[in-house]
C-alpha cells in the first residue's frame, strides 16, 4: 500500500508540487475522478488522468488581461477555501498575469518574451478581456496595444483558452453601441486551437477542468459550435434546474418576494433566461457548490451567451417581445385606420359609379345581342 | 448571427414589423368591409329580437342537426384543432406573458403538459383535416394555394412550439427563434388571407343571426 | 337595349355590401355547405356546392373592394370575370339553386350564401345570363301581370265558379277591406280550391276581405330572375292597391317565394316601409284560430305529414302555425326527417320550377323528398306553398308514388264548422 502511494516524483513535474504541498496521491486521485466526470469522461480514464498530470511539466502559462474587469481572475483565484483548483493554479506555471505577478513594468514584459522563447510552440495562452480594433488607445499595456499583443503572443501558443464571456465573444465592452469597437479572440486568431470558457465569469471548475484536459491529453476537450466545451456547456441551465418542474406544471413566481418564490417554483416569468443559456451552473453550482442564481432567487440571466447584454432586459420573460409596445400597435392601427378611410372612399366612389351607370333594367334589357 | 442574436432579433425588430403590419392590416381589412355599408332594412322584422346576430356568434359554433354525421371529419377535426389552437395560444404560461406585457392583462395559465397535449392534438387534427381536403372532392376543388399557404403557416407556429418545447431538431434558442418567426409570418399573413375569419367569422355571423332572426328564425 | 357584361358587372359592383365582403372574407373552403345543398347531396358532384357558384361575384369583390385584389387588377394578375364564365355559371346560379337557405342555417362562418345568390342574380340577368323561361316568365309579369300569362278575366271566371259552389260573394276591390287577399298564378289555374276554402272560412270568421283587379299576383319573377327593377314594379302593383284600397293587412298566398317579396323584400325594394301589415295566409288562418274565429270539427283519418316550403318556414319564420292548425284537423300527423327550418327543398323554388331546363336535375333531386316521405310512410302530403305542391306531384308521378297533395287551407276549410 504504502509503496503504491509513494509514486515516482519527476523533478519538475506536476507531480512534485503536488508532492511538495503534502497532496496524497489518493486526495488527487479523487480530484481527477470528478474532473474527469466533468469532462464527461469514463471513470477509469480518472487515473490515466492523474498518472499524466503528475508526470507533466509544469506547463507555461501567458495572461493577457485585456478590456475586463477582473472578474474572471477574481472568481478563479477567490474562492471560498484554497482548493485543488487553486492548487493546479499554483503548479502551473504562470508567467505572465499582470494582475497577480509581482513584477512590474519592462521586467514584466521581459518574462513574458523569456516564457515565450523558452517554451515556444507548447505554452498555452489564457486570455481575459476583449480586444478593442478602435482607438488603440483604449486599451494597452506597456504601450503595446492589446491587438498587437495579442498577436504577438498568440504566435508561438500551443492553444489558446479564452476565458469569460468578454474574451469569448465580446462580452460588455461589445454591448451596443460597442464604442471600443471591441472584439473576441476569436475574432481576430484564427489559426490556433481556441477554447472558449464563457460565463460573466465562468465557473472556476470548469476553467481547471479544461486545463487538466490539455495537461493530460496535450489537447483540447471536445467543443460545441460556439468552441465551448461540451461537457460543460452541453445543456442549457433549464434543463438542469432543480426548478425546471414547476415550469412544467405551470407554477411561477410573479414577483421576487412572493409565496410562489419562496417556494422555489420557476422564475420564467421574472425572466430567467436558463432556457437559451447553456453552462454548468445548475450542476456544479458556485463557491464549492454552495448555490447559483437561480437557487438565490434570481432568474439566469444568460451572462455565458454571446450577446447577452443586448438580448432585452434581465427582467422581461423570454417570451415578452424585446421592444414591443401597446402605443406601437396603436400606432399601426392607425395607419391602418387611414390605410382604410382611403380604401373606403375608392371603394364607394366605385360603388357610387356603378349605380350612377345603372340602367333600369326593362324586360328587353334581359336578353343578350346574339353575335 | 448567432442564435440569442437570432432570437433577439425574433421578439425584437421582427417582432415589432410583425405586429405593427398585424395590427395595421385588421384595421385596414375591417375598414374595407364595413366601409362598404349596407342598406337599411325597412321590412318590418317579426319579432324584437335584438339579440339574434350576438346568439348566432356563439350558436354557430354548434353543428346544425344532422350535420355533424354528415362530415364528422370536418366537424371533429375543426373542434380539437381550433381547441387546441386556443389553449396554446392563451393558457400557455410564456404566452400570457406576452400578452400582459403588450395590454397588461393576465389571466391563470395551464399546465404545461396540458397545453402540450393540446397542441400535439391540434398538429394531428391539422394533419387530419389537410388528408380530408385532399381527398374529399368539394373541398379540393374550393381550395387553391390560399388555403394550402393558411395551412401550412398555421401548422408552422405549432410545430415549431412543439419541437422546441421538446428540442427537437435545432437547439433551444434557435427552435424558439424559428417559432417566433412562424408566428410572425402568420400575423402577417392573416389580415391578408382566409385567416382573416379569425375577425370576420363574427362579422359574419352577426349578419346570418339577424337576417334570420327579423324572420323569426334562429339561426 | 340589351343585356352586356359590362351591366352584370356593374351590377355586381353595386350588390356588394358589408355583409357580402364579410362573407367573402370569412370562407374557409370548408365545403360543408355542400353537405347542406340538396343538389350535391343528390347528384355528389362538387360544382353544386354552394360557394361555389358565387365564384365570379367573388372575384369582383376581391378585385374591385380590397387592397391586394387591386393591386392584383392594377398588376394583371388576377382573371377578369367574362361572358364565357357567366354563360358556365348560369346553371349553378338558376338551375340548382333553389334559394332555400339551408346553406345559410348550417354555413360555420355564418355565410348566408342564399342572400348572395339573390344578389348575384341581379348581375347573372343584367349580363343577359337568366335562363331563357325565366326571362319568359318575368316578361309575362311585366307585361301582362302574371308570369303564366293570367289576366284578370280568368280570375273572374274563377270567383264565378268559388260563388256558385259555395254560395259566397267574393268581394273585389273592396275599400276599407280589413285584408287584401292575393294569389299565385299556380292556384289561379291549377288549385281554384284555394279560393274556396278562403272564401269559406273568411265568412266563418267574419273576416273582412277583398280581391284586387288589378292586384290579384302575388308572385314576383323579377325577384327570382333577380331584376330589382322589376320586381320592383311587380310588387309596386299590390302597394298600390293596398294603398288605394285602404286595407290592414295583405294575405300572401300558399306561395314561398311571393311572400318574401311581399313581406321581406316589398319595403326595400319600394325603399319605404309599408303602412299595413303583410302575412302569410298561414299566419292569418293561426290569428283566426287562436281568437277562437276559426272552429273546426272532426279529424282526417289519414296518415299525413307536412312539407315546409323554404321560403315560408326557414327563410320566412312560419313553423309553428302550420303545427298548431294540423293538430286541429289531422289525427295522424306525423313529421318528416329534418322537419321545420332545417326540411329539404322540393327542388323547384328560386324559380327553378320555371326553367324548363332544369327540369331533369330537379327530378334528379325529387329523390331527398322521395326519401322523406317515405320514412314518414303517409299517402298524403300537405304543404303551403303552391309552387311546392306542383312540383311535388310531378316528382311524385315521375318516381309513379301515390301520394296526394294538399294545401293546408283547404284541409283546414273541409272540417270548418259552417252555419252556427
Amino acid at each position: 500500500m504504502k509503496k503504491t502511494q509513494k509514486a515516482e516524483v519527476i523533478p519538475g513535474s506536476v507531480g512534485e508540487g503536488l508532492a511538495q504541498r503534502g497532496v496524497t496521491r489518493r486526495e488527487f486521485l479523487k480530484y481527477c475522478s470528478s474532473l474527469a466526470a466533468l469532462l464527461a469522461l469514463p471513470p477509469s480514464m480518472a487515473s490515466a488522468m492523474a498518472e499524466a498530470i503528475s508526470k507533466a511539466r509544469r506547463q507555461s502559462v501567458i495572461w493577457l488581461s485585456f478590456q475586463e474587469c477582473t472578474g474572471c481572475t477574481e472568481s478563479i483565484t477567490r474562492s471560498h477555501s484554497p482548493t485543488l483548483e487553486n492548487l493546479i493554479f499554483d503548479l502551473i506555471s504562470l508567467d505572465y498575469h499582470h494582475t497577480l505577478q509581482a513584477a512590474s513594468g519592462e521586467a514584466a514584459e521581459q518574462a513574458r518574451m523569456q516564457a515565450m522563447k523558452d517554451n515556444d510552440g507548447k505554452y498555452l495562452v489564457i486570455v481575459d478581456g476583449s480586444i478593442p480594433l478602435g482607438n488603440p488607445g483604449y486599451s494597452c499595456i506597456a504601450g503595446i496595444s492589446n491587438h498587437d499583443m495579442l498577436v504577438e503572443t498568440a504566435k508561438g501558443a500551443a492553444a489558446i483558452v479564452a476565458v469569460g464571456t468578454c474574451a469569448a465573444f465580446g462580452g460588455l465592452p461589445m454591448a451596443d453601441p460597442n464604442p471600443t469597437g471591441a472584439v473576441s479572440v476569436g475574432d481576430i486568431i484564427k489559426d490556433k486551437p481556441i477554447i472558449n470558457v464563457p460565463g460573466c465569469p465562468p465557473i472556476p471548475v470548469v476553467m481547471t477542468g479544461v486545463l487538466a484536459h490539455f495537461l493530460t491529453f496535450g489537447g483540447l476537450p471536445e467543443m460545441d459550435a460556439l468552441g465551448r466545451p461540451k461537457s460543460f456547456y452541453g445543456d442549457t441551465i433549464h434543463d438542469r434546474c432543480y426548478r425546471r418542474p414547476f415550469y412544467d406544471q405551470g407554477k411561477f413566481a410573479q414577483s421576487f418576494d412572493d409565496e410562489a418564490a419562496r417556494n422555489g417554483w420557476c422564475l420564467f416569468k421574472l425572466g430567467c433566461k436558463g432556457p437559451v443559456t447553456y453552462n454548468a451552473c445548475a450542476t456544479t453550482k458556485w463557491n464549492d457548490g454552495t448555490s447559483f442564481p437561480i437557487q438565490s432567487g434570481h432568474g439566469c440571466i444568460g451572462c455565458s451567451e454571446p450577446d447577452f447584454w443586448d438580448a432585452g432586459s434581465f427582467y422581461k420573460a423570454l417570451s415578452m417581445p424585446v421592444s414591443a409596445t401597446s402605443s406601437m400597435l396603436a400606432g399601426a392601427a392607425a395607419v391602418g385606420a387611414a390605410a382604410g378611410v382611403a380604401i373606403t372612399w375608392h371603394n364607394r366612389s366605385t360603388k357610387a359609379a356603378a349605380k350612377a351607370a345603372h340602367e333600369k333594367v326593362t324586360v328587353q334589357d334581359l336578353t343578350r345581342e346574339v353575335k | 448571427m448567432n442564435h440569442l442574436d437570432l432570437l433577439t432579433f425574433a421578439r425584437g425588430s421582427a417582432l415589432n414589423w410583425a405586429l405593427m403590419i398585424f395590427a395595421a392590416g385588421v384595421v385596414l381589412r375591417l375598414f374595407e368591409i364595413f366601409g362598404l355599408s349596407r342598406k337599411p332594412d325597412l321590412a318590418r322584422p317579426r319579432s324584437d329580437s335584438p339579440g339574434s346576430g350576438w346568439r348566432t356568434m356563439l350558436s354557430r359554433s354548434i353543428p346544425p342537426q344532422g350535420m355533424l354525421k354528415r362530415d364528422p371529419v370536418t366537424y371533429i377535426g375543426g373542434y380539437v384543432f381550433h381547441l387546441g389552437l386556443l389553449l396554446a395560444i392563451f393558457f400557455f404560461a410564456p404566452h400570457i406573458e406576452f400578452f400582459r406585457s403588450m395590454t397588461g392583462l393576465h389571466w391563470p395559465n395551464l399546465p404545461t403538459a396540458l397545453v402540450d397535449a393540446s397542441v400535439v392534438a391540434a398538429i394531428a387534427a391539422l394533419g387530419v383535416l389537410l388528408a380530408h381536403r385532399l381527398n374529399n372532392k368539394v373541398k379540393r376543388m374550393l381550395s387553391g394555394s390560399g388555403d394550402y399557404l393558411a395551412w401550412a403557416v398555421t401548422l408552422l407556429p405549432l410545430l415549431t412550439g412543439y419541437m422546441a418545447y421538446h428540442h427537437l431538431l435545432f437547439e433551444y434558442a434557435l427552435m424558439l427563434s424559428l417559432h417566433i418567426f412562424s408566428v410572425e409570418l402568420l400575423l402577417v399573413l392573416l389580415p391578408f388571407t382566409k385567416l382573416f375569419h379569425t375577425f370576420s367569422v363574427f362579422v359574419s355571423r352577426w349578419y346570418n343571426g339577424d337576417f334570420f332572426g327579423r324572420k323569426g328564425v334562429a339561426s | 337595349m340589351s343585356a352586356t357584361l359590362a351591366k352584370g358587372i356593374n351590377s355586381f359592383k353595386e350588390v356588394i355590401d358589408t355583409p357580402i365582403a364579410s362573407y367573402f372574407s370569412s370562407c374557409v373552403h370548408c365545403g360543408l355547405c355542400a353537405e347542406a345543398c340538396l343538389f350535391y347531396n343528390e347528384t355528389g358532384d362538387a360544382k353544386y356546392t354552394p360557394i361555389h357558384k358565387l365564384e365570379p361575384l367573388r372575384r369582383v369583390w376581391k378585385q374591385e373592394y380590397t387592397l391586394l385584389g387591386k393591386l392584383g387588377k392594377m398588376l394583371g394578375l388576377s382573371d377578369p370575370v367574362t361572358d364565357a364564365e357567366l354563360t358556365e355559371w348560369e346553371p349553378l346560379v338558376y338551375d340548382s339553386c333553389t334559394m332555400c337557405g339551408r346553406c345559410s342555417m348550417v354555413c360555420p362562418v355564418g355565410n348566408d350564401i342564399t342572400y348572395m345568390i339573390r344578389k348575384m342574380r341581379e348581375g347573372m340577368s343584367a349580363s343577359g345570363h337568366a335562363p331563357e323561361d325565366m326571362i319568359g316568365a318575368t316578361a309575362r309579369a311585366v307585361n301582362i301581370g302574371s308570369p303564366m300569362g293570367i289576366k284578370w278575366p280568368a280570375v273572374q271566371a274563377q270567383i264565378k265558379h268559388v260563388q256558385a259552389e259555395t254560395g259566397i260573394e267574393v268581394p273585389v276591390d273592396k275599400q276599407g277591406a280589413d285584408y287584401l287577399v292575393l294569389m299565385s298564378s299556380m292556384e289561379i289555374i291549377n288549385f281554384p280550391e284555394y279560393l274556396s276554402a278562403l272564401s269559406r272560412i273568411f265568412k266563418q270568421a267574419g273576416v273582412s276581405w277583398t280581391l284586387a283587379a288589378d292586384a290579384f299576383e302575388a308572385t314576383n319573377s323579377g325577384i327570382q330572375i333577380g331584376a330589382s327593377d322589376l320586381a320592383r314594379e311587380i310588387v309596386s302593383r299590390i302597394v298600390v292597391a293596398a294603398e288605394r284600397l285602404k286595407v290592414k293587412c295583405v294575405i300572401s298566398p300558399e306561395c314561398g317565394h311571393a311572400f318574401t317579396a311581399i313581406r321581406w323584400e316589398g319595403p326595400n325594394l319600394m325603399g319605404r316601409p309599408f303602412g299595413f301589415e303583410v302575412k302569410h295566409i298561414l299566419e292569418v288562418l293561426d290569428g283566426l284560430h287562436a281568437a277562437g274565429k276559426l272552429k273546426t270539427r272532426g279529424k282526417d283519418k289519414r296518415p299525413l305529414t307536412y312539407h315546409d316550403p323554404c321560403q315560408i318556414a326557414r327563410r320566412g319564420g312560419v313553423v309553428a302555425q302550420p303545427r298548431r292548425l294540423l293538430n286541429e284537423v289531422a289525427e295522424d300527423f306525423r313529421e318528416m326527417p329534418d322537419a321545420g327550418v332545417m326540411n329539404w327543398c322540393c327542388g323547384g323554388g328560386g324559380g327553378v320550377s320555371a326553367n324548363s331546363r332544369a327540369e331533369p336535375l330537379r327530378l334528379e333531386v325529387f329523390k331527398t323528398k322521395k326519401r322523406q316521405i317515405e320514412a314518414t310512410g303517409v299517402h298524403t302530403l300537405i304543404t303551403a306553398c303552391a309552387n311546392c305542391r306542383i312540383v311535388m306531384e310531378e316528382g311524385l308521378e315521375h318516381y309513379q308514388m301515390k301520394v296526394e297533395v294538399l294545401g293546408l287551407t283547404e284541409l283546414l276549410a273541409e272540417y270548418l264548422v259552417e252555419g252556427e
